[in-house]
């Protein structure tokens, strides 16, 4: 079994003709997908999968991916920082190098670009191809993946003149969006449960993961995957595994992580970390490599319970990931984390490191709930953030935009 | 192309009632850019906002991420209680049963309605924090053909388990705001048999389906037509 039927038995065969009955509306339809790396982070990820899956539906796709120096970059990670709100005022030199290299790749790109039915450009790295494209036929879509609720104003302002002349927009929650005079499409993201990150494993690899990292796989576990971040607040996981530890003197915390990067506020958070945990040996501080997906896969199994206590976040894939593999989620009542983390049905919404701390001793005294609650969260993932949903959404947008204006859209 | 009415007639069976076209599906979010931080603007934004708006906030959370035992049936109810901590308001809000007003437009009415007498009701205008603002969103829903249909009843039960959500959404949610008389695609067109199925049809029309998910709904009806009709429903 091959490509797109490899979801049925995980999503329900119902599900695949869903999307084959969709698909087939927008067969011969010429879409590229245009980002700006094919490697690494989210988007790469998530088109590495989506692509191929849309090919299988009879969609003419591509991924094509725009090209930069490193200054571009260094101007488009700024661009993204401001718009996530940081007071960041970005060079009149590099905003111009940002315009140019845009217009250098719109050269190589355009034929393809002009002549496609739907193109879908990803974040605001390639946002300026539309105005170097005067001659398109087909419709624009900019797909925000990041929180610009309260961008830094005047990059917010430089960078909408860009994505305004788009069709349309797609953000994965309306809390994430700024107002645009198109329609704004709301696609949550999703997980792959056929990659490495999310496939099935076995309990000896998950076993033999923990004996690596000198972590006892038979004593309680919690888990927090994430970068060190202070708005994940790996300090306040510290600080309720510290109130828990009293009551549970056997319990282990694991906080999974990014390795030390260029970036020098996450070597201080890290340093912050490693100071807070002291010498207790029941905290494993890992710095993972970022090809770490089937190590990462197999902590969060091995888990008794992940945590996501962060004090803003945007959607929080990695609490769907823990969801996904049954576990329930101990998470910072912020951003995407609410909507996956339905309070005291599949995990529990935190605003402090001793409400975090109440609801672990909670769970790990009542194994019961903590099993029901990691079904339950299972099944919330199965219904709504894997990848088929995610594939559906995309479809059902390019018809929309294809087919019709109104409301509701007859077809056939 | 439509059907012609003589071809329309060969598809008819001895009781002159056509094939149950199966229909499907896909409902996608749109954010209207309006938002509302305390109750006053929820009462004036209502006011404005595109029925379509009142339609998704209310039917839309059946295709969009939900747990499959909402608290609340509509997202209105639901922001009172979790955005304004307003539990009277949540309650009241929950109670309104969307198919008993004939549009969008009278039950966005009762909703204001409501809303207004609980601000005549309160001290202080309920207020939200700045990231539990309600979003207002509206929806387009695509509708397509799956090509296959049904002329029997009897191939109810083998067919129901078979159909998706989308199916499920636009047959027995969606019918209710499109057909005149206000019911399910499935009571429809078993009514065109006469009598015979009015104990299936009257067991169909007793679906409670606000606390419940279209999964929930599909098994429901499965059940329902294996229990009425026999065969491998469910």
């Amino acid at each position: 079994m091959k490509g797109i039927e490899r979801y049925a038995d995980i999503a329900g065969k119902d599900v695949i003709e869903h999307l084959r009955q969709l698909g087939a509306i927008l067969k011969g339809v010429k879409v590229i997908h245009i980002n700006s790396t094919k490697e690494g982070g989210g988007v790469a990820e998530i088109l590495e999968k989506l692509v191929p899956l849309m090919q299988e539906l009879g969609i003419e796709a591509q991924w094509e991916v725009i090209t930069g120096t490193d200054e571009f970059f260094v101007c488009t990670k700024s661009m993204h920082n401001a718009l996530q709100g940081n007071a960041i005022d970005i060079p009149e030199r590099l905003l111009h190098l940002y315009e140019e290299t845009n217009a250098r790749n719109a050269e190589r790109l355009r034929e393809k670009l002009e002549a496609a039915d739907i193109v879908f450009i990803h974040d605001p790295q390639p946002a300026p191809l539309l105005k170097f494209c005067p001659k398109r036929q087909g419709k624009w879509i900019w797909r925000c993946h990041i929180d610009i609720s309260r961008p830094y104003r005047s990059v917010w302002k430089y960078l909408s003149s860009s994505v305004q002349g788009y069709d349309a927009s797609i953000f994965s929650l309306a809390d994430f969006a700024q107002h645009l005079p198109h329609d704004i499409y709301l696609v949550p993201p999703s997980i792959d449960p056929l990659s490495e990150k999310n496939i099935e494993i076995d309990s000896k690899e998950v076993a033999s993961v923990y004996h690596d990292f000198g972590i006892d796989p038979e004593q309680p576990i919690i888990l927090q995957v994430s970068r060190f971040d202070r708005f994940k607040d790996p300090l306040g996981v510290i600080q309720a595994y510290h109130l828990v530890k009293k009551f549970v003197p056997s319990l282990q915390l694991v906080l999974a992580g990014g390795g030390a990067t260029d970036d020098p506020e996450g070597e201080a958070v890290l340093s912050d970390v490693r100071m807070s945990a002291a010498d207790d040996p029941a905290v494993h501080i890992l710095a993972l490599p970022p090809d770490a997906d089937r190590t990462i896969n197999a902590l969060q199994r091995g888990a008794d319970i992940v945590l996501q206590k962060s004090l803003r976040e945007g959607f929080g894939l990695t609490v769907t990931e823990a969801m996904w593999k049954g576990k329930p989620v101990i998470g910072g009542d912020v951003g995407g984390i609410r909507l996956q983390v339905i309070d005291h049905h599949t995990g529990f919404l935190v605003n402090s490191p001793e409400g975090a701390a109440l609801r672990i001793r909670y769970l790990l005294s009542h194994r019961d709930r903590l099993e029901a609650m990691g079904e339950k969260a299972r099944e919330f993932v199965r219904d709504n953030f894997l990848i088929t949903r995610h594939l559906r959404d995309y479809l059902a947008v390019m018809v929309a935009l294809i087919h019709g204006v109104g409301e509701r859209i007859e077809l056939g | 192309m439509r059907d012609t009415e003589r071809s329309l007639q060969k598809k008819r069976n001895k009781k002159g009632v056509l094939p149950f076209e199966i229909k499907d599906c896909a409902l996608i979010a749109i954010a209207t850019g309006i938002r509302a931080q305390n109750l006053r603007e929820l009462r004036d934004r209502l006011v404005t906002t595109p029925p379509g708006s009142v339609y998704y906030h209310f039917w839309g959370g059946l295709m969009a991420p939900r747990f499959e035992e909402p608290e609340f049936n509509n997202d209105f109810a639901a922001w009172s209680r979790h955005g304004l901590h307003d539990h009277v308001l949540a309650e009241r809000l929950a109670v309104i049963d969307p198919t008993a007003f004939p549009d969008m437009e009278a039950l966005r009415q009762e909703l204001i309605e409501v809303i207004e007498h609980r601000l005549d009701e309160v001290e202080m205008v309920p207020w939200a924090k700045v990231d539990h603002q309600f979003y207002f969103k509206r929806s387009k829903i695509v509708i397509f053909n799956t090509k296959k249909d049904i002329s029997n009843p009897s191939m109810l039960p083998t067919i129901m388990p078979t159909l998706s959500q989308g199916s499920i959404f636009y047959h027995f949610i969606d019918a209710r705001r499109r057909a005149p008389t206000g019911v399910d695609d499935f009571s429809a067109w078993l009514k065109g048999f006469g009598e015979q199925y009015a104990a299936l049809r009257k067991a169909i029309g007793a679906i409670d389906m606000y606390f419940t998910t279209l999964a929930e709904i599909r098994q429901r009806l499965s059940s329902l037509c294996t229990e009425y009709l026999g065969g491998a429903g469910a």
